[in-house]
């Protein structure tokens, strides 16, 4: 990237202040003041009550076995997921950019799941997989409730997440995919690289950057699941995430400073996440090459 | 939470036709003071803050059959221009209805006139300063007519803070080509299902949510026992009792008469199971019975009714009661007409209304004795004898800690160790009530 000259980077500056704006009012201060709140023992029903109590929000949460309990499934369902999704996203992209008849149509079918509401999804989810009016049980001769035992309701938490957001992931990937110059791909040919070689040698190098960029977006989308969990198994048989339990201690308890402090921690487990990325894995966010 | 979900389902035929009568049948009273106004406005004495009515804003889930929009229409006429009385539709669901108000009142919204509050919400809006309480010879008059449980329901410490509008309860159905007589205790059922083999099964709701909570706290005090200790503060989970609770709870769900989904069964799917015809028992709020008529006649020739099981013998099963009470909003501009307009909505009319068309069982006792709501209620006197015998859920403000400590602890239900299970639910109901943790 070429360093702009000091105009361009006024110019720049302008361009980007409606969204800077917007986001410091919608964003940075919603967390400004969740990290405030998570200073204070403070019930939204008993507001005379409220005092300052320093850290010990967060003490309690740490030492709490429902937060460790609920960030190692956020965990599974995060890698768990976003492992297949990086797999089939990128075959499913592949197939897009080599579809030779009926591509647009390909394209538009791939990505059906994605423009449907998650809560939607999970429902039909829910119901597939219910042993009086789902199909599943009936098509595979078996005859159990997956949704009440805690590793079949993670299998079917997954799937429903995979199902779901795998064409997002396809989709980020197929914009890598066509950016890899046809030329390099001949002349690999032309020096007898088979088709594995090509892929693994050629385009996964080449597309290192993308693919850094979905599997981060996803990540952070992952670990943040919240409606699908909801919807399927509220949180029961053992699978509930962190942000149900953020979820119910702030919106159905209106514990606003515990509820806070749980926001915060997974607030700083994302920053963790992107850290990971950018520092562990050498992403480099401002560049569109490689930084290798 | 469980109560609002459940009228909405009844399917009542009849409903359809009725409200778009309704839609129509309002008209004249919003015309006439508006006449009044543009007469008056000739002789230039009028301007519209002072002729047009007040307008309340009740906030009521979306009852489906149209009685309570009907009841608001009605409740405008006769306020004869002074006011009018505008529905405002929460969701079905009651803990997202509890989401939407308690912000809205925490931030003392002047908009919330009359709000249908579900009988659990009693306690944390009267302590909050949300509501207002009812004049004292106001609540006499409520208490006088109305069945005892409905108005301990709205009652927080000696004082009446919502005038009982509709109740519910549930009672066991089961199906009487298979099983002459009702059992009497839970044991008793459980016995009988299992020597019934596959189409045995019992079904009440296991999943893990407030309904979990309710089952616990009949379960509990049907053998005699309570969460709260009388002064409301601490916790009373009295030994004996909560360990048979929860062996009726193990047992159930580890017999084979359990059903396979029991862990994520909520009244509705209890219903739907039912209605497939492979259950014998269920026990549910009573919207079963329009829905199984409407949706499975062949089930519903054969399904009859009974009060819940009983614990122990010789002391008789008791069942939470729900149903919707109506409080004026603390922040409301017109606490005078609100209180009125909610007498007026929860009337003997309207509840006959709301019971004939909503399938929502009244609060009022005499109507259980017309034979209009009979029609409805083909098991008005087994309703109404629950009722009266009927508990309440633990009036504290921490009840939604609480419900949440008491479902995390007991789910899933075949999991539950009563001994030591007693023990860990007392730790964690104590720990809700200083709202303190994670649930």
């Amino acid at each position: 990237m070429s360093r702009p000259g000091s105009r361009e980077r006024r110019l720049a500056w302008c361009l980007c202040a409606p969204a800077v704006i917007a986001m410091l009012v919608v964003t940075a201060y919603p967390v400004l003041y969740s990290l405030w709140l998570s200073l204070f023992r403070y019930d939204l029903r008993f507001p005379d009550e409220r005092r300052f109590v320093g850290l010990e929000n967060y003490l309690t949460v740490l030492s709490s076995p429902v937060w460790w309990q609920s960030f190692f499934n956020t965990m599974l369902v995060t890698v768990g997921s976003v492992a297949v999704e990086l797999v089939l996203g990128l075959v499913l992209a592949l197939v897009m950019h080599r579809a030779l008849v009926a591509r647009r149509l390909v394209r538009t079918a791939l990505l059906v799941p994605y423009g449907i509401i998650t809560v939607v999804a999970a429902m039909s989810w829910r119901f597939a997989f219910d042993p009086t009016t789902g199909f599943v049980d009936g098509l595979l001769g078996l005859e159990g409730a997956w949704l009440a035992q805690r590793w079949t309701a993670f299998i079917v938490i997954i799937m429903t997440e995979i199902w779901k957001t795998t064409p997002f992931m396809a989709l980020l990937l197929l914009g890598g995919l066509s950016l890899i110059p046809e030329d390099l791909l001949r002349a690999a040919r032309v020096d007898g690289a088979n088709a594995a070689q090509r892929l693994f040698r050629v385009v996964l190098p080449l597309m290192r950057p993308v693919i850094l960029v979905a599997l981060l977006f996803r990540t952070l989308d992952a670990f943040r699941i919240f409606d699908t969990v909801f919807i399927l198994t509220r949180g029961a048989q053992g699978t509930e995430p962190v942000s149900l339990v953020g979820y119910n201690t702030l919106i159905t308890r209106l514990n606003l400073g515990l509820g806070s402090a749980v926001s915060v921690l997974i607030f700083l487990c994302v920053v963790a996440i992107a850290a990971l990325y950018i520092r562990g894995f050498g992403m480099n966010l401002s560049d569109s090459e490689d930084t290798k | 939470m469980a109560i609002n979900t459940l009228a909405l389902q009844a399917r009542l035929p009849a409903g359809a036709h009725s409200l778009n009568r309704a839609r129509h049948g309002g008209l004249g009273g919003l015309l006439s003071p508006i006449t009044v106004c543009v007469v008056a406005s000739l002789l230039s004495a009028c301007t519209r803050q002072v002729d047009q009515p007040t307008s309340l804003h009740w906030y009521v889930y979306a009852e489906r059959s149209g009685a309570f929009e009907q009841a608001a229409r009605r409740c405008s006429d006769a306020a004869q221009g002074r006011y009018t009385i505008e529905f405002v539709a929460l969701p079905a669901d009651a803990s997202q209805q509890r989401e939407q108000l308690v912000r809205r009142l925490a931030a003392g919204d002047p908009d919330i006139d009359i709000i249908g509050m579900d009988v659990i919400w009693t306690a944390e809006f009267a302590a909050a300063g949300w509501i207002l309480p009812w004049e004292e010879n106001l609540a006499r008059q409520v208490r006088r007519d109305r069945l005892a449980g409905a108005t301990e329901s709205a009652n927080y410490r000696e004082r009446l803070w919502a005038i009982p509008f509709t109740t519910n309860t549930q009672l066991l159905w089961y199906r009487k080509d298979r099983v002459p007589t009702p059992p009497a205790t839970w044991d008793e059922m459980i016995s009988v299902a299992e020597s019934l083999g596959d189409v045995g099964t019992i079904q009440v709701q296991g999943e893990r949510y407030e309904g979990l909570t309710v089952f616990f706290v009949s379960l509990l005090a049907s053998a005699g026992g309570s969460v709260l200790a009388p002064d409301g503060e601490g916790v009373s989970l009295e030994d004996e009792p909560t360990r048979r609770a929860l062996s009726v709870m193990r047992r159930l769900a580890n017999s084979p008469a359990a059903d396979p989904a029991l862990a994520n069964a909520r009244e509705d799917q209890a219903r739907l199971a039912f209605e497939s015809g492979r259950s014998s028992f269920m026990v549910n709020y009573t919207y079963v019975w329009p829905s199984a008529r409407a949706n499975s006649p062949e089930v519903a020739a054969h399904m009859a009714w009974a009060r819940w099981p009983s614990v122990a013998k010789g002391r008789p099963g008791r069942v939470t009661v729900g149903g919707i009470n109506l409080g004026i909003g603390a922040h409301s501009p017109h606490p005078e007409y609100a209180f009125e307009a909610a007498a007026c909505i929860a009337s003997q009319d309207n509840q006959r209304l709301a019971a004939t068309l909503g399938g929502l069982p009244p609060t009022i006792e005499a109507l259980y004795d017309e034979g209009e709501v009979r029609d409805i209620f083909p098991f008005a006197d087994v309703l109404r004898e629950t009722l009266r015998e009927a508990v309440q859920r633990p009036q504290t403000p921490l009840y939604s800690d609480l419900s949440l400590a008491i479902s995390h602890s007991l789910h899933p239900m075949r999991d539950i160790e009563p001994e030591a299970d007693a023990g860990k639910l007392r730790e964690s109901a104590a720990r809700a009530l200083r709202s303190e943790g994670l649930f």
